[in-house]
């Protein structure tokens, strides 16, 4: 088992706890792991983006070669595509479909989704508003983490664990929403697949 | 056995708990600042074990860190790479007074600059300084090596350095944990006299220093961080040094058929270089940073065996490595590769919503308007930023403090007003003397620092400033009527422009400190306070 993984999106929506969730699921379940993100000047407002490598054999690089994800996870649709050139062939991008509108000259929404929409494995779901109808928008990214689950090699239920470890400290609550939406981003996702 | 998941910082801060640290010591600065955050996170600190704090600048925290090695401690002093130039003067010299308890320096190079203003490579400073460096390949190795840095720096007599980059610093990874090593009791150094850098001392110990080499080159040797893995395809052999042994795997997975010598020790070990060059036909050398390993190999003249790297294009002469560029040093053919869609806009970092620097800024623009361009100096910071759209108010940044310095330099040279905007925190780092210096020049010059109580770029560390900013002033001589405090926001933007212009115009320093919280401080504070009553009322209803 071995699975590349590109995360995108903008300092501050959520990209790091999913990578950590992740992390934490593959490393507790005896996997190999390499997670790298960006730190420091590129986070304010910009665009960040992690790389998760995760295998059941030594993981050498903490970059996935260009060319080689697997899959390309967006909690953004234009940072979805800012990733594009990381994608294998046949790899999978699924992003989110709200866009994070925080500069002037931000493209019309029609064209970024259509660029999407031009590749063969994509999905797009709305995790913003099935966050929001769980019953808080900040879950939006671990809506996200269930819509990448059929692609990422780990079990739904390793993940509830990490999510579990990761969000105990704020209470049940918040990690009984956390699950539900880790659900039904994966239900979202089944959607589209089994169509 | 379980393991944790922890960057390559939080890996050797974890290294260095476990290795018996009792004293850490850093300035922030990306990518280093998460190995301290982790040791003032830690039990071990929390519980009053182990001393650990941020200190005002690179310089202070190293002379600390010697002075608790000079009591026998162990003490570990973190930085980025171009801290390393602020600490460099106690750098140089602790090779010679040797050390008494471990000492470890870590600095975490930047390559490809993502939060920094060169690609310097502490190596060289290795090098400079004469004593032994380790390089990590991964995270895993971190751990493992700071156990071994400071009982090898208690046995060699000599500090050692680790070099990191950003992509083993901010990358994680599973870490398996080894023993606890209990710290050391205090005790003060044997011979009264280590420490006491007269010439007359000085010579002696330098000659020491100088003999002790071939030990040290032993040590790259013999330690096991240092690998031969022989191959049978002669026609090539590969020095990877640090990470870049990453990059070269991840090429073949299936195993690689050319000698390699994996480099994660310095000075070089000799023998294992002149094995691979003696038994290989071409040397190609990968390494994450400047072509030091490369330039040593060829020598001035150059006019040995065929060597490919950094210095013959093979590789990119700057900027980080990763595994498309060895794929193509290495002759791979790389796979056709999507292009970026042309949609696709840049999303360049800028200062937050709310942030207290806008508004700063937004003021200083309109009064400067009357002056023309070209006259703000300013810092490294979050408030660098400024130097893009849509602010674009300062002109310059070179380096901590420069802002106040090249502003009096201008100033005499007749460009005046000259301005600088400088951070609290580093106005406290290295802004201080510079001020002093225009004091006593009686500069014509106006120092903006904003203050927002906090190191707000690095994320948020405790600045050495807060509450100081005005006795500081004050006390290097600065007028107490032109030291002028402002409240920065919009509703406040008419006083605090008159206040701005009558400054410029004074004929002397003139200090002007806008003050609001940063506002990614604030709303962490106002969050932590919000759990908190949570919590409590939750604990209350059980």
């Amino acid at each position: 088992m071995k699975k590349d993984i590109v995360l995108g999106g903008v300092g501050g929506q959520g990209i790091l706890t999913i990578a950590a969730t992740i992390g934490t699921a593959a490393v507790s379940n005896g996997l190999f792991l390499k997670q790298s993100e960006v730190h420091g000047m590129s986070q304010r407002g910009g665009d960040v983006m992690s790389n998760i490598r995760i295998s059941s054999n030594e993981v050498f690089s903490d970059l996935i070669p260009e060319g080689k994800a697997d899959l390309i996870l967006a909690v953004e649709p234009m940072e979805a595509l800012r990733h594009f050139k990381m994608l294998k062939n046949g790899g999978w991008l699924i992003t989110n479909q709200k866009p994070f509108i925080n500069i002037k000259n931000y493209p019309e929404l029609d064209d970024v989704l259509a660029q999407v929409n031009a590749l063969e494995n994509h999905i797009v779901i709305d995790a913003d508003g099935i966050a929001k109808d769980l019953g808080s928008v900040k879950a939006a990214n671990i809506v996200m983490l269930g819509a990448g689950l059929p692609f990422i090699g780990l079990e739904v239920e390793m993940l509830e664990d990490a999510l579990g470890v990761l969000f105990g400290r704020k209470g049940q609550d918040v990690v009984d929403l956390n699950i539900k939406a880790l659900k039904a981003g994966l239900a979202e996702a089944n959607k589209v697949i089994n169509k | 056995m379980q393991k944790a998941v922890l960057l390559g910082d939080e890996a050797i801060a974890q290294g260095a708990l476990d290795a018996g640290v009792s004293a850490v010591y850093a300035y922030p600065g990306t990518p280093s600042t998460e190995i301290n955050e982790y040791i003032l996170r830690s039990k071990e600190h929390r519980s009053g074990n182990v001393v650990a704090t941020w200190t005002t600048n690179e310089k202070t925290s190293m002379e600390m860190a010697i002075g608790a090695s000079y009591v026998g401690k162990r003490a570990l002093v973190t930085m980025k790479h171009v801290g390393l130039n602020v600490a460099a003067d106690p750098f140089m010299n602790v090779p010679i007074t040797g050390v008494n308890g471990g000492l470890v320096i870590v600095s975490a190079d930047d390559p490809s600059m993502h939060s920094s203003q060169n690609e310097q490579d502490s190596r060289y400073y290795g090098k400079f300084a004469q004593i032994p460096v380790l390089e990590p390949i991964n995270q895993q190795q971190a751990y493992d090596m700071m156990p071994y840095a400071f009982e090898m720096s208690e046995r060699l007599n000599a500090p050692v350095l680790m070099r990191i980059t950003t992509r083993l610093a901010h990358s994680r990874a599973g870490i398996s944990f080894g023993e606890k090593t209990k710290q050391n009791e205090l005790a003060l150094p044997k011979n009264r006299k280590q420490f006491v850098l007269l010439p007359s001392i000085a010579r002696v110990q330098y000659k020491d220093l100088l003999n002790n080499w071939p030990n040290v080159i032993k040590e790259s040797e013999t330690a096991g961080y240092n690998k031969y893995l022989d191959g049978k395809d002669k026609s090539m052999g590969i020095i990877t040094t640090g990470i870049a042994y990453n990059y070269l795997m991840e090429n073949y997975p299936e195993g690689i058929d050319f000698p390699i010598l994996q480099i994660a020790q310095y000075p070089l070990p000799t023998s294992m270089v002149q094995r691979l060059y003696d038994e290989c036909d071409t040397i190609m050398v990968l390494e994450e940073g400047y072509p030091i390993v490369e330039e040593g190999l060829r020598g001035i003249l150059d006019n040995g065996k065929t060597i490919f790297g950094r210095l013959d294009g093979t590789l990119p002469r700057d900027g980080e490595l990763n595994p498309n560029l060895v794929a193509k040093a290495m002759g791979f053919e790389i796979p056709e590769i999507n292009d970026t869609p042309e949609v696709v806009t840049a999303r360049p970092p800028a200062l937050c919503a709310g942030c207290p620097h806008t508004d700063s800024y937004t003021a200083l623009n309109m009064v400067m308007e009357q002056h023309g361009d070209g006259r703000v100096f300013s810092d490294i910071g979050c408030y660098t930023l400024a130097a893009l759209a849509p602010l674009e108010s300062i002109n310059t940044t070179v380096d901590m403090g420069a802002s106040i310095t090249m502003a009096k330099g201008a100033a005499d040279m007749g460009l005046i007003p000259s301005v600088a905007v400088i951070g609290d925190s580093t106005f406290t780092h290295s802004g201080m003397t510079g001020l002093l210096d225009a004091v006593n020049a009686k500069s014509p010059i106006t120092v903006m620092i904003l203050d927002n109580f906090t190191t707000g770029m690095t994320g948020g560390q405790q600045s050495q400033a807060t509450g100081k900013l005005e006795a500081i002033c004050e006390g290097l001589g600065v007028e107490k009527e032109h030291i002028r405090i402002l409240n920065p926001i919009k509703k406040y933007h008419d006083e605090n422009t008159a206040v701005m212009k009558e400054e410029l115009e004074y004929n002397g320093v003139s200090v002007i400190i806008p003050r609001r919280e940063c506002v990614i401080t604030l709303n962490a504070r106002l969050r932590a306070a919000k759990n908190k009553k949570k919590l409590e009322k939750a604990n209350k209803e059980n």
